[in-house]
């Protein structure tokens, strides 16, 4: 609760900011030690300090998996913030707003992690979307801006849509009438073409919010036409909240189903693993692979949501945070670049060679290499799969998916390093610099030791 | 003790060394860095099996039981032994050879030896994982960045082939690692599933393994990285890769596949050992028809690699011990063809056989070195190899794991001779003759040069007459294996 409340609050102080401080800078700070407050009393919350007895009605539940991945949340964003703030205060002149935009998606991060009703859920996911349409947007005399901005309006209405109309059917198909998800699957109504209507309704539409195939069509045109800055906070930390939502909706309500439904995850999967990874091949521009790539990283991450079982839980959080680091890590690096194709980045490594070998690590870990954070977010994932028996299919296939995709991303390693050229960046400060080593080494200890945040999940703080 | 110095000596040397810009500084640093390796190496060579120095575990993921587990058996003291003997002879060698960047570059191949010496240390599946693909990543990055025009486009087939089996790997280790009873990674529990794992699992998790260890071997059809990629990197990669990165192959085999799947292994057996013949038959043809020399000693060391890999499915003793002899012997014999075709090309700057002659005039101790690295090479009496080569081709006759041993031992005679012909061809037409233009002003080579050479001579000549310590340190781990293969000794 501490998380939903005070990042509302100080959203809205972040929104008057803007008129009480001239200065960009004091913004930024004021920003930063918000997001500091809400990651320490998110992190309290964990260790069972409540700061605000609010009676929920049971609708939101508050376990270690949703505070934890909170945190995870927070610190990418507190990160991102370090790297990329002076980048927000670029896109636009609005930008108390910005940062006030952020946090209300933050709000509802922490909402869609601690759901126990279907109407939380929505809510949840509508105030993660409605900022994130206008930060789409908030390049407002950009062309490939307003386009992105209308075009994931415009999708993500009718997903919304689509997830209306499955709770609802799953309202009618349920017994007592209950949006509670725990009661979901209980009673008569389950198995009725109503309730099976509603569940592909659902399913669909959160397939939709984590761009899984083959419902992933907005998501190169939207990441690609957005400011920067932005699609490295969609593709992230907004991403991996969506999957957790994902999970703990299908974790708590129709683990039981599993057997009825896994198939079509199963083929969900594969789609989305194929899709992303080919297309991601064939890009030149660095930001649109990354696209792609969040969208096969997606299909990484839906195994999870194909086992529901304790690896698979475990291993979404570090996933989500692996994955969001490394992404953010290179996108900070991105928006240093004048030019966006691979062959801007074509001898990186002698004119900026932090910047270049962070990003090599970031990439690294992004392929899964040992030593990496990504490397046991993938083995967690193919655990999870390995162990229930089943799937071996999926397994090989998302292996070889895993070898193609070292293809696209070794091409930015490629022209860092091994091709000659005169890669132009933005002015780069040493603080930017010190922290994307921080970053790296991050990655690279929780490569070495990833149980520094599964075991967080069993903890006890008493 | 011994294990955790031989990782992490070169590990910190590298780090220190990607600090170091100046290059003389740089090269000192890392010969002396390898050469303290080698000493480690020659102590724990001198301490009895067993010893509780030839040993390390520490705590490391207690989420799945996996374990910083280290050690030092026959195999594994052999193989180390050649990767901690290689490196000081390739940084010699390759003494004059210029690098841009040469702290990195030195770094890089320090980082190299510490990704090869976990490989042959872990005693833990997952570690041995972790390895594997520490040992790609800083060759990726020597062989993209300094190696010849094609570079990266070879070295890109390279790392995809190889990180390709090595998910396959993956996929297979957790696999075992689900299914062992205690759920532990450590390398007792995978010998304890060989015989919990049923006849079907085992013939396909077969697979998963062998793609990677046979990608890194190569065996035919996974070997079109390899001439490419040895061509492509500079030569003291090159060394590496086929000196004792090949190694990990068979060692992977020996260690982690026939010994933890044995039903697998005897299944498929025929198919492999059919792939490894027509590899070797083809491979040496190629050979034969190659006018450069790094490719022509590039698929010379398929046939080579070709042969152990056939003399491991054997399954006897004879064929077993004579695969942990020519493991190091190969080693050392094609690092030091390497050398001398390194010394062609930084005097001439062509490799091309047809535009080299006459060097024996010119340059007569090179020449002399040479022709005894080349017959070591064809495996004549009285070097090395001659008795790893008698050794295999004794078991692969004598094999009862197959019902084509003859077919098996004749073919791969053959290649023997073929060998014969392209070594023999390749010096008669570089070293005698007549002096063209390009080798009219050869000189010969220099001390450094004679330095490694003589040594890599005296290491042929001593193996071949006198193999006694090296059988008798392999014994054990060859009769463990084939215990655990369930074969009567």
């Amino acid at each position: 609760m501490n998380a939903i409340v005070i990042s509302a609050v100080w959203g809205t102080v972040m929104m008057f900011s803007a008129i009480f401080l001239k200065k960009p800078g004091a913004i930024r700070i004021t920003a930063v030690l918000g997001l500091l407050i809400l990651l320490i009393s998110n992190v309290l919350d964990l260790m069972n300090y409540h700061f605000f007895p609010v009676n929920t009605h049971n609708m939101l539940y508050f376990d270690s998996f949703g505070l934890v991945f909170n945190s995870i949340a927070f610190g990418s964003t507190l990160i991102y913030f370090l790297l990329s703030a002076r980048d927000i205060e670029d896109v636009g002149i609005h930008t108390g707003e910005y940062f006030a935009l952020i946090f209300f998606v933050l709000c509802g991060v922490s909402i869609a992690s601690s759901f126990n009703t279907l109407l939380m859920l929505f809510i949840g996911i509508e105030i993660i979307s409605i900022p994130l349409y206008i930060l789409t947007g908030a390049d407002k005399r950009n062309l490939k801006s307003n386009e992105a901005s209308l075009k994931y309006f415009l999708m993500g209405s009718f997903s919304t849509g689509l997830m209306l109309l499955g709770i609802a059917f799953l309202y009618g198909a349920s017994e007592r009438g209950t949006f509670f998800i725990d009661e979901l699957a209980i009673g008569r109504g389950v198995g009725s073409p109503l309730f099976i209507v509603g569940l592909i309704l659902l399913m669909s539409s959160m397939a939709f919010k984590v761009s899984a195939a083959p419902f992933h069509f907005w998501t190169p045109d939207v990441y690609d036409g957005a400011p920067t800055v932005f699609t490295s906070f969609m593709a992230t930390i907004v991403k991996a909240a969506a999957f957790i939502a994902f999970i703990r909706l299908f974790g708590d309500s129709f683990v039981d189903l599993k057997p009825q439904w896994q198939i079509f995850v199963a083929i969900i999967t594969a789609a989305t693993l194929f899709i992303g990874n080919l297309t991601a091949v064939f890009q030149q521009s660095v930001k649109r692979m990354l696209a792609y790539s969040s969208i096969a990283q997606a299909g990484f991450m839906l195994l999870a949501l194909l086992t529901l079982n304790s690896l698979a839980k475990e291993g979404i959080l570090l996933y989500a945070a692996a994955y969001s680091l490394a992404t953010i890590g290179i996108f900070a690096v991105l928006i240093k670049m004048k030019d966006y194709t691979f062959d801007g980045f074509n001898g990186l490594a002698k004119r900026q060679p932090v910047l270049a070998a962070t990003n090599t690590i970031f990439l690294l870990s992004l392929a899964g290499i040992p030593l990496t954070a990504g490397f046991f977010a993938k083995y967690y994932m193919l655990a999870a799969v390995l162990q229930t028996g089943k799937f071996l299919w999926l397994v090989i296939f998302a292996v070889l998916c895993a070898a193609v995709s070292v293809y696209y991303y070794f091409r930015v390693i490629q022209a860092m390093y091994f091709k000659e050229g005169d890669a132009q960046t933005m002015e780069v400060s040493p603080v930017f610099r010190g922290l994307l080593i921080l970053l790296a080494a991050i990655i690279i200890l929780l490569g070495i030791f990833p149980q520094w945040v599964t075991d967080r999940l069993y903890l006890t703080y008493f | 003790m011994v294990p955790v110095l031989l990782f992490v000596i070169p590990v910190v040397a590298a780090l220190i060394g990607f600090f170091i810009k100046n290059n003389d500084t740089a090269r000192t640093w890392s010969l002396f860095a390898s050469v303290l390796v080698l000493i480690v190496s020659l102590t724990g060579l001198a301490l009895p099996a067993g010893d509780a120095h030839l040993k390390f575990s520490a705590e490391w993921l207690p989420a799945f039981n996996s374990k910083f587990s280290l050690g030092l058996d026959g195999m594994g003291q052999i193989l180390t032994f050649l990767t901690a003997i290689a490196f000081p002879v390739i940084f010699v060698a390759t003494w004059r050879d210029q690098y841009k960047n040469a702290g990195n570059f030195y770094a890089l191949m320090l980082l190299s030896q510490a990704g090869l010496m976990g490989v042959f240390l872990a005693m833990d599946a997952l570690l041995f994982y972790f390895f594997w693909e520490l040992a790609l990543i800083p060759v990726y990055f020597l062989a993209s960045q300094w190696g010849g025009e094609r570079r990266i486009q070879a070295t890109f087939k390279f790392f995809i082939y190889t990180f390709l089996g090595s998910l396959l790997m993956l996929v297979g280790i957790i696999y075992l690692y689900l299914h062992t009873k205690n759920g532990s990674f450590s390398i007792e529990s995978f010998y304890a599933l060989r015989t919990m794992m049923s006849p079907q699992d085992q013939s396909w998790l077969f697979w998963l393994f062998f793609i990677a260890f046979a990608v890194k071997m190569p065996i035919f059809p996974f070997h079109t990285w390899q001439p490419d990629t040895y061509e492509q990197a500079p030569t003291a990669v090159t060394m590496v890769l086929s000196g004792v990165m090949v190694k990990m192959g068979l060692f992977g085999l020996i260690r982690w596949l026939a010994p933890v799947l044995p039903i697998g292994t005897w299944a498929w057996g025929d198919t492999v050992s059919a792939l490894c013949i027509i590899g070797m038959l083809y491979a040496s043809l190629i050979a034969i028809r190659q006018n450069d020399l790094k490719r022509m000693v590039a698929y010379s060391s398929i046939a080579h690699m070709g042969l152990m890999c056939l003399a491991v499915f054997a399954t006897s003793q004879i064929s077993m011990q004579g695969v942990m002899i020519q493991m190091f012997n190969h080693g050392i014999n094609i690092i030091g063809l390497w050398i001398v075709v390194d010394l062609i090309e930084r005097q001439f700057h062509t490799r091309k056989i047809s535009e080299l002659g006459g060097l024996a005039i010119k340059a007569p101790s090179l020449a002399i070195l040479l022709v005894i690295v080349a017959l070591a090479n064809i495996a004549l009496p009285l070097t090395n190899a001659f008795i790893g080569e008698f050794l295999m081709f004794n078991g692969i006759y004598g094999s009862v794991a197959t019902h084509y041993n003859v077919v098996f031992t004749v073919t791969a005679a053959i290649t023997v001779i073929l060998s014969a012909v392209y070594m023999l061809n390749m010096i008669q037409r570089v070293f005698y003759g007549n002096t063209n233009a390009i080798t009219a002003q050869a000189k010969d080579i220099q001390l450094n040069e004679k330095i490694v050479l003589a040594v890599i001579v005296v290491i042929i000549l001593v193996v071949g007459v006198y193999p006694q310590p090296i059988f008798n340190l392999t014994k054990s781990t060859v009769e463990a294996i084939l215990v655990k293969m369930n074969y009567k000794l």
